[in-house]
């Protein structure tokens, strides 16, 4: 096996083998606490331009299938494991881990104390990265090619994931359609319109450049912002977007970063985190009912707003419904006076807890309750 | 809601003594629990039977009771303390059964008490398996499918929907008679058609097989919110079909895909809300069909359970503890997590590491046995390691277990290629080294897979630690990058020593000279995601070490790694209170430890905690790195029994400092020859002996010495593979065995003291003064191990004159041997007449805690292994007078009457065939836990000591007696005070006639050997329930099969049995005090005031 090495932003080099592709990568380096769900990790749009280190110490056992995938490929631009497994064992299996980060290019490092990044990066903050294996640079070399990648801050990147062109996810058999969405594809996974779908929602995925006209002409229930990579301060459009649809009182519900859009479009500011969160065994409170969500989260950067009281936006009254107790960070939002709320994790989950599932059946009924309002209207 | 204001009391109920299934982990979960609740300030009463817990120290409550666990003494209790709450999940199956059963009687209601943590409905929808299957339905689970069939064409309709494997199971038949697992159409005729016929409504359930599907446990916690959290998943290595106590596990589960793994979570919290478990933590058990993910719902356990201990440990989530919180009013997210001081424990752990558990078997003490693991459970401890991956976890955790043939080993394999393919086809304590071995005869993972069932992945990794042994085997030299992989997949140095055939010392001497040292990780619940409070630590060959630097000099205490039979609970409490005395003192303490069931792995029991093996290398290590870390004064090897005590040279020999007794003092007491020195010069007489390394030279010293001899491997503690033997023949084919168990060391041959009192002594010595803690009398006689034996102290029949012979004879020793802390020994005394002061003889000496040393301390209420630990560090006995940790002048006194009974695992066994295996005691310790009584007269604490053991004595009724021909004149007494006491005796011909010339009346039945008459036989009297009370004493050798048929019986059917005519005598007094008062009870405090 060939030597790799893992080059940080600050100097720091640690030391592996060199797995999935030979070459060299960049990206934003961030750590994955999940135990279980790599593959919904490696296919998730919003980890597009990051090198991901898994904290897990044995990746792959479970091989890779064609269900679990929550886009059509793999985004991350590394994958940083301790043990990848030999051999694969699942009966839903199709591919061995190795061989689809091969397929997709991936460029991958074994064998580092994955603890130690870690830690480095828990106490250092994220920062850029570099996986070099089979080249013949010196430390100093690696270093410089590390600093001159494109910092996450200020990075552009949804119109790398969206989808070119419009398509429909419809409502399964047996199953009646009720509502009409439009999500905006932001880097959608591909759990999202399902979890709708099946409350008899159809969800028509829009590409990140849709205009408000394309996106009424379906006639929408409401409209769905979806997760994504990138720093939610570059999405000037869409937050514009956002609040023409808050004027309108169309029913809107952000997950991730379009709860970050949706932060903005009220007016809140985004900010980094240190080194984010990212796993699947995230407390978060929800802040109506004093209950506990174990949840799924994948971000780097969060809203800030008022967490004791209610806030007033020129959209009326809001209040964080949400918060993470480990940080006490803003993970969700809701307007009082417009049918509008966001929340920061991933009620989709996959991977993840399914505990906060319900925030579907809340967009459904707020919907619900719109359309019997603009029915009682007419 | 924060805490419930309007609890100021709670009774907290024991599980009593370890049994298999039942072990220290609930001592762990209890402690925790009661240093929950006094530190919410929270006054606490305490029941539990077991002296050798560290809960039942007087410490960790307000009110202490070392009563026996039943309704009437937890009723007295509650009537006289008043408690406002009763806490029952934190002590096994054993607290929760006696909460259902005071709920029966209305006790709560009566004293306007309530349970907290768990409600009786609760606690029934989790425990019956109908409501149980019910409620998975309704969460949309799966039970095992079954059918009930009357006819063989009903059988033959049901497996069209069941398939192929079936469990046959027949209606109302008793344990589980005519049972099976039919394959095909012609073994269902066979099991099937035999069921119909033996069940008396002609009715049999198929059940669809589920052998060899994979098996996972999770863990969960629920609070009165409604928050529920998952702490940790297990999944086992062995599939399904063996008892996951006896499986090797690994935490977190390995093959399971996000999907599946979110399916049992979504199951696990729909079940706990279901079944209602209020508050606290459960934990429930699936099968998943690995070829098509098919999910079965097998059980649940609605309270703290063994996997909750495993899962703490494993996880760093202190599930009792947070349990605790929850049942006194707190929510999860008003409870912070220790380990890292800012987030809360309403979230779920996730894992940088994997944490392995072996289980630890006893089979060799019980030869008759069927060596089989199925779904009872066998093993008697485990132990846990953690590494960065599966092949360091797990070789860690196998070298843990410390036993012969435990490790992987890649010798030539003893079994052929196609024996080891049948041998692995069945569990057996070694079935993972067999896999191990026919994988290095070439076996792929798929062959060895379709033969176990045993995961591919898991299977794989094996073979990845195969093909490492065959490079470092083939290596050309040990070069550092060799080194360190084989050091990432587990390899020890011996094994790496064994492969190049060079010593251990030779592969660490290399390993050191090329800076290839483990770093220490730590367990932190978070993956690194949030810093860590807590220094619980684990070794990895990886980069970065995270041992913090300190100031306050260290001392290293060595625990005493997996249960096993003869040493135990005991020893954890010495290391226990080894750190709180010594973390008092002003000392760090450093604990290593590799049980995951103990206090001692607690990570806030020590300052640091190393989860360790306890082998020289594993310790080495660490000492090393916590010498690079700060000051560190020695290590403590005294208190955890035997396996430390073994490392001590060891660790000496590499420039360690042993603290308290030393390493050559220990070898003076091992060593017969120069312990036979010390007791010369101090003129004392030891019953004659020789060493023999060979059987010529054992036939000629028994011959010299006279039969019966005791013979014994030298060097091993709880009697292991000792017996007395009473003939050549039987004398060659112990050498032939015991050369086996332990090839470096002779066989011991003592001259057998017949009906000798034997005394154990526990004595504290600093070098100038002796404190005698305690002389405890045998109640069973020399010849049954001190282990097995009842106790009491003080001393029922000693004289004055006695006394002070073993008071001398204790100090001469411990000054002679040279003892710096706890020495324990074994004395016999012989008369020739009743009431004469007697010989004195020295049986053994052991400078180290011994297994009594928490009884002792518990009697006399002298903190033993505090003083010890103490002594150790260089303070004198004076000193502890002076600062009240010892009397101020003069020795140990018990306050009353204290009785310490042993239980034994009988019915935990069967023969292959499926009869019971013997319960007769011997020279061979076999029980795993013991119990306490205290009372104001022997009769009473005996009494209790018997109904804490093994269910209440009978105060009326029928007893069976059949004894051998030298007890029967011991027999007369007891006999006729029974009768006295209205009592009806049965007896076999001989005891019979015996009585009846002694003036004894009884009814006499059939011995079953006997074919000539018909009528009642002893089995039959004692299987119909007709005897409340079996008194049957062995033969001393030759046939026992009456014998066993009589005591086999009484194990299955649950009635005391009594094999020695001491312990009659014992009983008779203690039936004799029961039938005259009810039980009375005493804290422990009160007894010490």
């Amino acid at each position: 096996m060939s030597k790799a090495y893992l080059v940080l932003d600050d100097g720091a080099i640690f030391e592996g083998e060199s797995w999935a592709c030979t070459g060299e990568t960049f990206g934003e380096a961030v750590f994955s606490t999940g135990m279980t769900g790599y593959q919904e990790t490696l296919t998730d749009p919003s980890y597009h331009k990051q090198v991901v280190v898994m904290t897990a110490p044995h990746i792959g056992n479970t091989g890779m299938n064609s269900s679990d995938k929550e886009s059509k490929k793999i985004w991350v631009s590394g994958f940083v494991v301790r043990n990848p497994s030999p051999r694969v064992s699942n009966w839903r299996s199709e591919n061995s881990l190795e061989d689809s980060l091969i397929d997709a290019g991936v460029v991958g490092i074994q064998g580092v104390d994955t603890r130690a990044i870690t830690r480095h990066l828990r106490d250092r903050g994220s920062m850029r990265v570099g996986i070099f294996s089979g080249s013949e640079h010196s430390r100093e070399e690696m270093v410089v090619k590390v600093r001159q990648a494109p910092l996450m801050s200020g990075a552009f990147l949804a119109a790398d994931v969206s989808t070119q062109e419009k398509y429909i996810v419809p409502v399964p058999p047996g199953v009646t359609k009720l509502f009409t969405v439009a999500a905006i594809d932001l880097g959608i996974k591909s759990a999202t319109p399902r979890h709708m779908s099946d409350r008899g929602i159809e969800t028509h995925v829009f590409p990140v450049t849709a205009t408000k006209e394309e996106i009424l002409a379906i006639a929408p229930d409401g409209v769905f912002l979806s997760n994504g990579p990138g720093d939610p301060a570059t999405m000037v459009e869409i937050v514009e977007l956002v609040r023409e649809f808050l004027l309108d009182g169309m029913p809107i519900f952000g997950i991730c970063f379009g709860h970050q859009i949706l932060g903005r479009a009220l007016g809140f500011e985004t900010y980094k985190l240190p080194f984010g969160h990212r796993g699947i065994n995230q407390p978060v409170k929800n802040l109506r009912d004093g209950t506990v969500e174990i949840t799924a989260h994948n971000h780097g950067f969060a809203v800030a707003a008022p967490i004791d009281s209610n806030f007033t936006t020129v959209f009326g009254a809001g209040y964080v419904s949400h918060i993470c107790l480990n940080d006490g960070v803003v993970e969700g939002l809701e307007l009082l006076e417009r049918p509008a709320f966001s929340v920061q994790y991933h009620p989709e989950s996959a991977a993840g807890p399914h505990d906060a599932s319900y925030l579907f059946d809340h967009f459904a009924d707020m919907m619900a309750k719109d359309k019997a309002a603009r029915h009682a209207q007419r | 809601m924060p805490k419930d204001n309007s609890i100021k009391s709670v009774l907290v109920i024991g599980s009593g003594p370890i049994v298999i299934g039942q072990a220290c982990e609930f001592d762990y979960s209890g402690t925790q629990a009661c240093r929950v609740l006094r530190e919410e300030g929270v006054r606490v009463i305490l029941i539990n039977s077991n002296p050798a817990t560290i809960m039942t120290d007087p410490e960790f409550a307000d009110a202490t009771y070392i009563e026996p666990i039943t309704s009437e003494i937890i009723e007295k209790i509650i009537a006289k303390e008043r408690p406002d709450a009763v806490l029952a999940t934190l002590g096994g199956q054993t607290a929760l059964n006696a909460a259902m059963a005071l709920n029966e009687l209305g006790i709560f209601e009566k004293y306007g008490t309530k349970l907290i943590g768990a409600d009786i409905p609760a606690i029934k929808r989790g425990e019956d398996r109908d409501i149980f299957k019910k409620i998975v339905e309704k969460v949309g689970g799966e039970s095992a499918r079954s059918v009930i069939c009357h006819t063989l064409e009903d059988c033959y309709g049901a497996v069209e929907t069941l398939n192929y494997p079936v469990v046959v199971r027949p209606s109302f038949t008793m344990g589980g008679l005519g049972s099976g697992i039919a394959f095909n159409r012609e073994e269902l005729d066979l099991i099937a058609g035999a069921g119909l016929r033996h069940s008396p409504t002609s009715e049999v359930l198929l059940e669809e097989s589920i052998l060899g599907w994979k098996e996972y446990e999770l863990e969960v916690m629920r609070d009165h919110k409604d928050n529920v959290v998952i702490v940790c998943s297990i999944e086992n290595v062995d599939p399904m079909g063996v008892h996951t106590g006896d499986s090797i596990t690994v935490a977190p589960a390995l093959t399971l895909t996000d999907v599946e793994y979110q399916k049992l979570r979504d199951l696990s919290i729909d079940i706990i809300r279901e079944v209602g478990v209020a508050t606290g933590g459960c934990n429930i058990q699936f099968a998943v069909n690995p070829t098509d993910g098919r999910i079965i719902v097998i059980e649940m356990n609605p309270r703290v359970s063994r996997s909750s201990a495993l899962a703490s440990k494993a996880t760093g989530f202190p599930i009792a503890k947070i349990a605790t919180k929850l049942a006194i009013g707190y929510s999860l997210d008003e409870i912070q997590n220790d380990i890292t001081q800012s987030t809360p424990a309403s979230f779920e752990p996730t894992l940088d590491y994997i944490v392995v558990k072996v289980p630890r078997f006893a089979f060799e003490k019980f030869p008759e046995a069927d060596p089989r693991l199925t779904t009872t459970m066998k093993s008697v401890g485990e132990a846990m390691a953690i590494g960065r991956s599966f092949p360091e976890a797990l070789q860690k955790a196998l070298r843990s277990v410390e036993k012969k043939g435990t490790s992987f080993s890649w010798g030539s394999p003893l079994l052929t290629r196609s024996e080891l393919e049948a041998a692995v086809c069945i569990p057996t304590e070694f079935r993972l080294q067999q896999v191990q071995q026919l994988m290095t005869l070439g076996a792929s993972v798929e062959e060895v897979h379709s033969l176990t069932k045993i995961d591919p992945w898991f299977l794989s990794q094996i073979e990845l630690i195969n093909s490492m042994a065959n490079e470092i085997r083939n290596s050309s030299d040990l070069s550092s990058e060799l080194l360190s992989r084989a050091k990432r997949y587990g390899f020890s140095d011996i094994q790496i020593g064994e492969l190049r055939q060079v010593s251990e010392e030779e592969v660490r001497g290399v390993r050191h000279r090329l800076g290839i040292i483990p770093v220490y990780k730590t367990v932190d619940t978070c993956a690194a995601e949030f810093e860590a409070h807590t220094p619980y630590h684990y070794s990895a060959y990886d980069l970065e070490n995270e041992v913090n630097a300190r100031t306050k000099p260290a001392v290293i205490i060595l625990g005493s790694g997996p249960n096993r039979i003869g040493q135990g609970v005991e020893f954890d409490y010495s290391c226990v209170h080894a750190a709180f005395a010594l973390k008092a003192a002003g000392y760090e303490t450093i604990m290593i430890n590799c049980n995951p069931e103990t206090v001692s792995t607690d990570y806030d029991t020590s300052d640091r905690l190393y989860f360790e093996p306890l082998t020289l290398e594993d310790v080495l290590e660490v000492i090393h790195a916590e010498t690079l870390a700060g000051p560190v004064l020695g290590v403590i090897a005294q208190l955890g029994g035997q396996t430390p005590l073994g490392l001590a040279r060891g660790l000496k020999d590499a420039g360690v400092t042993i603290l308290g007794t030393s390493p050559d003092a220990i070898d003076l007491a091992e060593d017969r020859g120069q312990f036979g020195s010390v007791l010369d010069a101090a003129h004392l007489i030891a019953p004659k002996y020789g060493m023999a390394h060979s059987y010529e030279e054992a036939l000629t010293i028994a011959h010299e010495i006279s039969y019966p001899v005791l013979v014994r491997p030298s060097f091993v503690l709880g009697g292991r593979g000792m017996e007395i033997v009473y003939d050549d023949e039987s004398l060659k084919g112990f050498i032939e065995r015991a050369t086996q168990i332990t090839p470096n060391h002779p066989v011991l041959i003592d001259r057998f003291l017949d009906d000798a009192i034997e005394i154990d002594v526990d004595a504290l010595y600093d070098g100038e003064e002796l404190f005698l803690a305690g002389v405890m009398e045998h109640i069973e006689e020399a010849g049954i191990h001190s282990g097995d034996s009842a106790c009491v102290l003080p001393s029922a029949s000693l004289n004055a004159e006695m006394l002070n012979n073993i008071r001398e004879a204790t100090l001469k020793i411990a000054s002679g041997v040279g003892v710096r802390g706890l020495i324990n020994i074994q004395f016999a005394i012989t008369r020739t007449n009743p009431g004469e002061t007697g010989t004195l003889f020295v049986l053994e000496a052991n400078p180290r805690a011994s297994r009594t040393v928490p009884f002792v301390s518990k009697a006399t209420g002298n903190p033993l292994a505090k003083a010890a630990a103490l002594i150790s560090m260089g303070q004198n006995i004076n000193e502890l007078r002076q600062s009240g940790v010892l009397p101020k002048v003069g020795d140990g006194v018990a306050h009353g009457i204290s009785v310490k009974e042993a239980v034994l695992p009988w019915n935990r066994f069967r023969r292959v065939d499926g009869t019971g295996v013997d319960s007769v005691l011997g020279p061979e310790m076999r029980s795993t836990g013991e119990v306490m009584g205290i009372a104001d007269t022997f009769g009473e604490a005996y009494a209790k000591s018997q109904s804490a053991a093994f269910g209440a004595l009978p105060k009326s009724g029928n007893v069976f007696l059949s004894l051998s021909e030298r007890d029967k004149e011991g027999s007369v007494e007891p006999a006729r005070e029974l009768v006295e006491l209205g009592f009806t005796l049965y007896t076999t011909s001989g005891t019979h006639d015996y009585l009846l010339k002694a003036g004894v009346a009884s009814t006499l039945v059939r011995k079953n050997s006997d074919e000539t008459s018909t009528g009642l036989s002893a089995v039959d009297i004692i299987a119909n329930g007709t005897v409340q009370l079996v008194i049957n004493t062995p033969l001393g050798r030759g046939t026992r099969h009456d014998g066993w048929l009589i005591r086999t019986a009484s194990v299955q059917r649950s009635i005391p049995i009594i094999t020695t005519i001491a312990g009659f005598k014992a009983a008779v007094a203690g039936i004799s005090e029961i039938t005259k008062n009810a039980f009375s009870i005493k804290s422990v405090q009160e007894w010490s005031a």
